[in-house]
């Protein structure tokens, strides 16, 4: 049953994505966070284009282009967050605590 | 299935989750992003052993090639590449709660019945891979496809837009 294992190395992968960005604080592993959960959907997506043909390769190639664009945001925005309050810790991002 | 392919199966299997576990402890971005890297050739080949070589070879190009320099150039253009002086780790009851959540997620997912997956040959075979896809993609999805290009063109826009160094007043 190499299909259920694939499913099961997909949701530990999702697992540890959701894990670490619940964790960590800096913006630019966040980010990564996401894409390893990006990853992990894809894995399903490819194991699942097995059983039902390859809509679900369609499907990985549109989830790749959008996590381009949000990677691109993500870090422009990341970027402008560094020249606003000089670090990418979230913790500096407190403007709506005071 | 041959034992090769199993073993191979196993083997990139093994290494995606122990490069993403490797990746999320670490404090550093760079090597962090170059595990992240690791987990994305493994999940590649795991894609070749799926029957999906022209996903696997778009994996490498697009998010090992792409993606990833793209996190790594961040880290150079802004000096973040040695850990601050904060601790990375939020404090104990967010840890708790991300621990909580992430047994939650991992039993959800692995209590879905997986019995009922039917059992299919699984060597890859076959020898022409773009051709499906691309008759796919420029016909039952070719909205989808031109709506993605206009999601990267805007995208393009707004990162040039968001990292533009304002004009000096």
């Amino acid at each position: 049953m190499m299909l259920a294992d694939a499913l099961i190395v997909s949701a530990i992968l999702f697992t540890i994505g959701v894990v670490g960005v619940l964790t960590r604080r800096n913006a630019i592993i966040l980010f990564m966070c996401v894409e390893l959960m990006l990853n992990a959907v894809n894995l399903s997506f490819v194991t699942f284009a097995k059983l039902h043909g390859v809509s679900g390769h369609v499907f990985v190639i549109l989830v790749m282009t959008i996590a381009a664009a949000e990677a691109a945001v993500g870090l422009a925005i990341v970027i402008s967050v560094f020249r606003h309050f000089g670090a990418v810790d979230l913790q500096s991002l407190k403007l709506l605590r005071r | 299935m041959t034992p090769f392919y199993r073993f191979q199966f196993y083997l990139f299997a093994l290494m995606a989750i122990g490069a993403a576990l490797l990746f999320v402890t670490r404090r550093s971005p760079v090597s962090a992003a170059l595990w992240l890297v690791n987990v994305m050739f493994a999940l590649s080949g795991l894609y070749v052993m799926l029957d999906a070589p022209f996903v696997a070879a778009v994996q490498v190009l697009v998010y090992a090639g792409a993606i990833m320099v793209v996190f790594i150039f961040v880290v150079m253009l802004l000096n973040l590449g040695r850990p601050g002086q904060l601790p990375d780790l939020r404090e104990v009851a967010p840890r708790l709660g991300a621990g909580v959540v992430g047994i939650a997620i991992l039993a959800n997912l692995l209590a879905v019945r997986r019995d009922a997956l039917p059992t299919v040959a699984l060597e890859p075979h076959a020898d022409n891979v773009v051709t499906p896809v691309a008759e796919l993609l420029f016909s039952d999805y070719l909205l989808a496809f031109e709506l993605t290009s206009i999601v990267l063109l805007v995208a393009v826009v707004g990162a040039v837009v968001l990292a533009k160094r304002k004009a000096a007043p």
